[in-house]
């Protein structure tokens, strides 16, 4: 089963490279752009077949290692 | 004393750590990360460098290994562990200090000699100490210090700031603020203050046609603290 993670950075936190990305699709012509924040997308195949079983699990791995939850929230968005 | 210096994948301030404790007189062992146990220690170090190759998050790749268990294990009984730069992000993975290292503010790898302004004195590592300000150095893509405004409170609280970035007088600026870190914090201490994370590299500055001295003193007065 795969599954999809997208880790992105709290509101309140600095993002630098998002606003670097920002003003160079500014500086391209792109300036209808409000923000652009940076974040991290996994993708997971694990061997568990359980819808909810492994949603739990790959919900453990977010928590343990994949995000940082002082400054990153994480979204578990697809299963299949 | 004895020392232990922690050497993971992508390590590189290890075998300056080595010199820098030998130098005075600790009588230091390396250890590799895939080792379950911690050789008798005074004193633990986490190294400068790029564990896992900063994978996922810097440190983070390191705070799972092996030996941390035992690292972690060692700190919560009291036990001194240092981490410096790389070490610093892996202590903060751990969570034996709090808060996380961002990217720095303006997205530039810095390189150079900074002033350090020690806010406490009431630890292992900086009592006796007779110098305010230190000339240490710092090499670091994310040195970016960040926590909640909770948690900065009970930083504040705890008095768990070690030093802040400063000027040569020990005043602490914005324009001193090399990564854009909160309230200029260099380093930090968990709540006990047996446990000390900082970016600053004080095995850099241990010999005078090297660098400076300041480093000398560091660990000077560190192992006369320890005995």
């Amino acid at each position: 089963m795969k599954i999809s993670v997208i880790i992105t950075l709290k509101k309140d936190v600095l993002d630098p490279q998002g606003k670097v990305i920002h003003q160079t699709l500014d500086g391209m012509g792109f300036d209808n752009v409000n923000e652009v924040r940076q974040g991290k997308y996994f993708e997971i195949d694990t061997k568990e077949t359980d819808n909810d079983k492994a949603k739990a699990k790959v919900e453990e791995m977010c928590k343990k290692l994949l995000a940082n939850l002082v400054i990153e929230n994480y979204k578990i968005i697809d299963l299949k | 004393m004895k020392s232990s210096v922690i050497t993971f994948p992508g390590s590189n301030c290890d075998r300056d750590m080595d010199v820098a404790l030998k130098k005075f007189g600790f009588k230091n062992k390396m250890v590799w990360h895939d080792d379950a146990e911690l050789p008798k220690s005074d004193l633990v170090v986490l190294p400068g460098g790029f564990s896992y190759g900063d994978y996922l998050r810097c440190g983070s790749m390191a705070s799972k290994s092996k030996i941390m268990q035992s690292v972690v294990n060692f700190a919560s009984s009291g036990g001194m562990v240092m981490g410096i730069c790389n070490g610093f992000q892996i202590l903060v993975e751990t969570g034996l200090v709090p808060g996380v290292l961002l990217r720095n503010k303006y997205l530039e790898f810095i390189c150079k000699n900074v002033f350090v302004k020690i806010n406490d004195k009431k630890n292992k590592y900086f009592k006796n100490v007779n110098n305010e300000v230190l000339e240490f150095h710092i090499a670091h893509n994310e040195g970016n210090y960040f926590c909640t405004n909770d948690q900065l409170k009970e930083i504040e609280d705890n008095n768990q700031i070690a030093i802040n970035y400063c000027d040569e007088n020990g005043k602490i600026e914005d324009q001193f603020n090399p990564n854009g870190s909160i309230k200029n914090i260099a380093g930090i201490f968990n709540k006990e203050k047996n446990v000390l994370g900082m970016m600053p590299h004080p095995e850099r500055m241990i010999d005078t046609s090297l660098s400076g001295e300041d480093g000398s003193l560091f660990f000077k007065n560190l192992i006369n603290n320890l005995k």
